[in-house]
């Protein structure tokens, strides 16, 4: 369905100010903070006034996560072929290019392996800013191959979500990322290596719908949008009156579907708890 | 591997006309020195097959709306047909009975089988109740009940795909869409018993796939396949669902490109006209094929079917390293 791929952004601040505030990344869109640059990395990207957590580019959250020197990328070379020569009102072959020159990223998942707090696992994170984070062939194959890897090394795989679903570029193709990527998750559960998952805005459709929802513990970030369709799309198809909090983490935990909701500057210690956790349990 | 020569959508009709006119110009140059004219004529030539051999905006267009149409054979419409005595279960035994899918069990060629699927509504009443074939997280909880049943005693499952999407709404995602979907995929991946999938009409996005996760997939002749819908595509990258058409020609949902792209392992073939024309013929061709597949996956080992079925959705996609 249409919608599926259709993620909107809730701005809850008075419209003239969000979009005044979106044309500069440093200014928080919700209470309307201005940081210096270094000021807001200081702060992990999260607004030190209102709580507001910024988006993160793949490499801020790998720097933010693993214990400093120990990431080793892998499979950084790999990427898309365009099955379809797909056309809309531009080749999608220039999108591509013009997303891996804007983001330095082949696609819109980096993984590696790596050391948190103090413990081996295998790392897959995803980036929002390369083509909304969309899944096509390339993240489908390194989702797997993280998978493999972490199954071959008996380690457990930490994955940070962050997209608006199927890459409608790659067609049908996109699709099968989905069952391509539970397949690998089915690898990993028998091979008995531990899967947590870290839900970032957004996490939405293909990507929500797959291997982000079979992690053995889930966890997101305060406010982002979880949901398998996005708000707007609800409200238009159904009609119906959504809840203030609709697809929002908060929500998702009361309603069961999340294990917790932590802020960035929690997610390492807790990530280094559950390791050692499941390190003693094998 | 493979990388074709990007086509915007339309241009094919242009650029046979192209290639035809060098190839007779070729065809017509004087042999001056034998020159190495014959693998450019052989080149052009195949390129003009392939592109003649390619489905034209039209025969998708064509596609989408046979997918679509409203009498058009539905799950139970087949389980009549091809299964004895089929006993429809219901349920997901925690919240509901959904039905947009239906789901039991009954006799395929005499033996006992699981039969999940998508089922739409004829009239409006009907309609209604069946929520269009859009699923909620019930009803993928039902399927899975029934394949854990299946996976118990031994029986193949079949499971007959043919919705929208899964259902865009608020209680859907309150209940988790999303979980359930990845959740029923996952219990496909693991089923220990053999499994054949057909898209019978739309085969809409992750509502889809959540059922679609088997040993073969099969698709009718013009049934589609497809990451989102044509006006889903056409409202996000042209900005206006109008050119539906034009979208579908983009992304291909139809069943040549799908088998083509190596996503389906076969096309189901249909009465002439398209399988609204004939329901009892449609259900004979759709059960041929069904015990095909099965009888190509049955004589595996458990370990060794879901290892297979495992390494086909593995090898999806295309890449360049």
């Amino acid at each position: 369905m249409a919608s599926r791929i259709d993620v909107s952004i809730e701005h809850r601040g008075p419209p003239a100010e969000a979009s005044s505030a979106q044309r500069d990344p440093n200014t928080c869109p919700s209470c309307g903070s201005h940081y210096r640059e270094d000021e807001l990395e200081r702060a992990l990207r999260v607004c030190p006034q209102c709580g507001h957590h910024f988006p993160l580019r793949a490499r801020q959250r790998v720097a933010q996560l693993v214990d400093h020197g120990t990431f080793v990328e892998q499979e950084e070379s790999l990427r898309s072929a365009d099955p379809l020569g797909f056309f809309d009102v531009r080749p999608y072959t220039e999108r591509i290019a013009e997303a891996e020159v804007s983001t330095g990223l082949g696609d819109a998942i980096v993984i590696g392996a790596a050391k948190i707090e103090r413990r081996d696992c295998q790392l897959a994170v995803m980036d929002f800013a390369f083509m909304g984070g969309s899944m096509g062939s390339v993240v489908g194959e390194k989702l797997a191959r993280a998978c493999e890897r972490a199954a071959e090394r008996r380690l457990p795989l930490v994955c940070v979500t962050a997209s608006g679903g199927a890459r409608m570029q790659e067609g049908i193709l996109s699709l099968m990322q989905m069952p391509k990527t539970v397949c690998a998750v089915d690898l990993l559960r028998e091979s008995r290596c531990a899967f947590f998952c870290v839900m970032t805005h957004p996490t939405t459709a293909g990507v929500l719908a797959s291997f982000a929802s079979l992690g053995d513990v889930i966890v997101a970030e305060p406010g982002a949008l979880l949901s398998f369709t996005g708000p707007r799309v609800v409200q238009q198809t159904t009609r119906e009156k959504l809840p203030d909090d609709f697809g929002l983490s908060e929500s998702n935990l009361r309603l069961g579907h999340l294990d917790a909701i932590l802020t960035r500057g929690e997610l390492r210690p807790f990530l280094g708890r559950l390791l050692a956790l499941f390190e003693h349990g094998a | 591997m493979a990388r074709r020569r990007r086509q915007p959508p339309g241009a094919s009709a242009a650029e046979q006309l192209r290639l035809r006119d060098r190839l007779a110009r070729l065809t017509d140059l004087p042999l001056l020195r034998g020159a190495g004219v014959s693998g450019e004529m052989a080149r052009l030539r195949r390129q003009l097959e392939r592109i003649a051999a390619e489905p034209t905006e039209d025969d998708v267009w064509r596609a989408v709306e046979l997918a679509r149409h409203q009498a058009r054979p539905y799950t139970l419409d087949y389980a009549e047909r091809i299964l004895d005595d089929f006993v429809e279960l219901h349920g997901d035994r925690s919240l509901g009975d959904d039905h947009a899918i239906v789901a039991g069990l009954g006799r395929f060629r005499g033996a006992t089988v699981a039969l999940v699927g998508h089922q739409k509504g004829r009239d409006i009443h009907e309609r209604t109740r069946r929520n269009f074939g859009m699923a909620m997280p019930e009803g993928y909880r039902k399927a899975m009940r029934v394949m854990e049943i299946a996976d118990r005693h031994g029986f193949p499952v079949l499971s007959l795909v043919d919705t929208p999407g899964a259902y865009p709404g608020v209680s859907a995602e309150q209940h988790g869409q999303g979980g359930w979907i990845a959740r029923s995929q996952l219990a496909m991946a693991r089923l220990c018993v053999p499994t054949v999938a057909c898209v019978i009409g739309e085969g809409g996005s992750g509502g889809a796939v959540a059922i679609a996760l088997a040993d073969r997939v099969l698709m009718q002749e013009n049934a589609i396949y497809s990451v989102i819908s044509p006006e889903g595509c056409a409202a996000i990258l042209w900005r206006d669902a109008g050119e539906a058409k034009k979208a579908a020609a983009a992304f291909k949902p139809d069943a040549r490109h799908c088998l083509e792209l190596g996503v389906i392992d076969a096309i189901v073939p249909e009465p002439a006209g398209g399988a609204h024309a004939n329901h009892d013929e449609a259900a004979r061709l759709l059960a041929a094929a069904l015990e095909a597949a099965l009888a190509e996956v049955a004589g595996l080992e458990a370990d060794e079917r879901r290892r297979a079925r495992r390494a086909k959705f593995r090898a999806m996609g295309e890449l360049t390293a």
